[in-house]
């Protein structure tokens, strides 16, 4: 594959106004499938299966089997649609979309045609940079999710050179929304970060919803973009091109990015783009062309004759709505200003994705200050060092009782974490830790100051620069104690024993 | 009335990937054009007070309650029916380029 000619950012930028437009699918975690009992395998509990065994005949067409819609599915389906400031379609009815792939059994897709169940909405996103944007939203509608394909022969495992393909429909009728934006205009260079911080919206959305695993890597989450350039000063849009294969948050920064690049790099050379689906290769940071739009776009959508309409009552929308939680972006700023963080600090909670961890430590009694250092300090150091999630290694109840004990002084920072090596070792809650390994401060005047007059009868030079004034030399003598008290005592109350004792004898 | 061309019976037979001769398609267009004629049929009752309906019987949100049902199939049984499978997967020819 040759590579394409780029253009360089900031020139294309000066050329060009990058519009975008996004499509995420969101796959819903029933229990089952939109449209069959079938168990579905992005509910957690059916995640690892063996191929083509979380079906039904429904999800192979199979002659005489007819769909059913999930009753959840719809109920999650407006939920997400009014999270997205949608309205909610009085009736909305499935359709037919034909095509000829194996990926689904039946030659066709049940969607939604021109009855969408949700449409304008406008979703409020975020930078990290500060800027706020209003994403448009034109429509959410259900569908069903296809099966899957692994392309056997040739060399890499893709398409290309693939001698026969093996099929497994475990996702074949999986619930899914897709939720399209309209074309996303001024965001220029932050486009890319846009592009991003929407997808990552809606996942917070999903997940505060509880409607979806939301886990990109999973292929809960996907995302399509659609990148377009126009020349500065033009009114009318450029052809754009859709990327698919985008499976990270990373990778659709990069893929905007670089169809931007590409473009300006195609236009500004007098060349023209080509409308088409483009593939997105994660190892190499490329995109590739798929296929052209072309007649085989031809789906000849009819309304499904084996579904009937859904018409949820004003009683129903209402009860969800009331049900909606607070908006993500609401949220932090809500979270931001009664935390008192600065934004360096806040945005460390959320680049570290540990928001539901520090806010559930605040509420089990912590100080913000507190919850965020356990987490994004000590926990998540842990958790890097052993490939894990931090919300892995301990509860929010347990690293709120910990910043208690140091508050309280029974812990000093030091004891703390080995208290906390104890709790993540599952040796139980932080003061049983403390009472199990004998780790509580020595808070006992009496048990320190014999440890200082100790300290200070072997130590006579460090006494007599003491009570000339240069308390600086204290150090010694508190290190001393610190060590014949193994680290269990508070070093600041050593501190003042250890001048009281020095000028008072 | 709309007629049925030759050019649209061989883009459909392309889109369902049915391979079709010149008599085929010739033959196909004069069946389907009676086909449409006589579902156009519907268009002479039809008045402009009635409204367009995709479902006769006028019914609504039927709906299925989010449990696992007690039709699920064994890999074994999903592949019985496969003209080709590797036991736990269906086996197709491989076909280019063309994911949805």
């Amino acid at each position: 594959m040759a590579r394409a000619a780029l253009m360089d950012f900031d020139k294309a930028l000066e050329l060009f106004e990058p519009v975008i437009g996004l499509e995420v699918h969101v796959e819903l975690n029933t229990m089952t499938k939109m449209f069959s009992s079938a168990p579905n395998p992005a509910n957690s509990a059916f995640h690892v299966a063996e191929p083509n065994t979380l079906i039904t005949p429904v999800c192979l067409g199979l002659p005489g089997s007819l769909p059913v819609v999930n009753g959840e599915a719809v109920r999650s389906s407006i939920s997400l649609g009014l999270a997205l400031g949608c309205e909610i379609a009085p009736s909305s009815r499935f359709a037919r979309k034909n095509y000829f792939y194996p990926d689904l059994a039946k030659n066709y897709q049940i969607s939604q045609y021109d009855e969408p169940i949700a449409f304008d909405g406008e979703v409020e996103v975020e930078l990290e940079n500060g800027r706020v944007f209003q994403v448009p939203i034109e429509r959410a509608h259900m569908e069903e999710d296809a099966g899957k394909l692994t392309h056997v022969g040739g060399s890499t495992g893709r398409i290309q050179g693939a001698e026969y393909s093996l099929v497994d429909y475990n996702r074949a009728g999986v619930p899914l929304v897709e939720i399209v934006t309209r074309p996303i205009f001024g965001a220029e260079a932050d486009a890319p970060a846009l592009a991003r911080a929407y997808v990552s919206t809606i996942r917070d959305i999903a997940i505060s919803l509880g409607i979806s695993e939301a886990r990109m890597e999973r292929g809960n989450l996907r995302c399509d973009a659609n990148v377009s350039l126009r020349p500065r000063g033009q009114e009318k849009l450029g052809t754009r091109t859709e990327t698919k294969n985008v499976n990270s948050f990373r990778s659709i920064e990069r893929a905007v990015r670089y169809e931007i690049q590409r473009q300006a790099a195609i236009l500004a050379d007098g060349g023209s783009i080509t409308q088409e689906t483009r593939h997105w290769h994660e190892d190499t940071g490329t995109t590739s062309a798929g296929r052209p739009k072309s007649d085989a776009d031809d789906y000849r959508y009819f309304p499904e004759p084996d579904l009937l309409p859904v018409v949820p009552s004003p009683e129903l929308i209402e009860e969800l709505r009331a049900a909606l939680p607070e908006p993500p972006a609401a949220r932090r700023r809500r979270l931001k200003g009664e935390w008192g963080f600065t934004d360096l600090d806040f945005q460390g909670v959320v680049n570290s994705d540990l928001l539901v961890e520090v806010t559930q430590t605040v509420a089990a009694g912590a100080t913000p200050a507190a919850a965020r250092k356990w987490w994004t300090g000590e926990l998540a150091r842990i958790a890097n060092a052993q490939n894990v999630d931090a919300a892995s290694l301990a509860t929010p109840e347990h690293v709120a009782e910990l910043a208690q004990l140091v508050d309280s002084g029974t812990l000093t920072d030091r004891l703390a974490r080995q208290v906390l090596e104890g709790v993540i070792a599952g040796e139980g809650s932080p003061q049983q830790v403390v009472d199990a390994r004998g780790l509580a401060v020595v808070s006992d005047d009496g048990a320190l100051i014999a440890a200082i007059d100790e300290a200070l009868a072997s130590q006579p030079d460090v006494l007599a620069k003491i009570r000339d004034g240069k308390v600086q030399a204290a150090g010694a003598v508190i290190g001393a104690v610190m060590k014949a008290m193994q680290g269990k005592a508070d070093a600041a109350r050593v501190r003042e024993l250890v001048l009281e004792r020095a000028t008072t004898d | 009335m709309s007629e049925i061309t030759a050019e649209q019976v061989a883009h459909l037979a392309n889109l369902a990937r049915i391979a079709l001769t010149e008599e085929e398609i010739a033959h196909l267009t004069t069946e389907l054009g009676q086909i449409m004629q006589a579902v156009e049929k519907v268009g002479e009752v039809a008045t402009p007070d009635v409204p367009p309906t995709s479902h006769p019987i006028p019914m609504q949100n039927v709906f299925r309650d989010d449990v696992v049902g007690d039709d699920v199939l064994t890999a074994e049984q999903a592949v019985a029916g496969a003209p080709e499978a590797d036991g736990s997967r269906f086996v197709v020819s491989a076909i280019l380029g063309e994911e949805q």
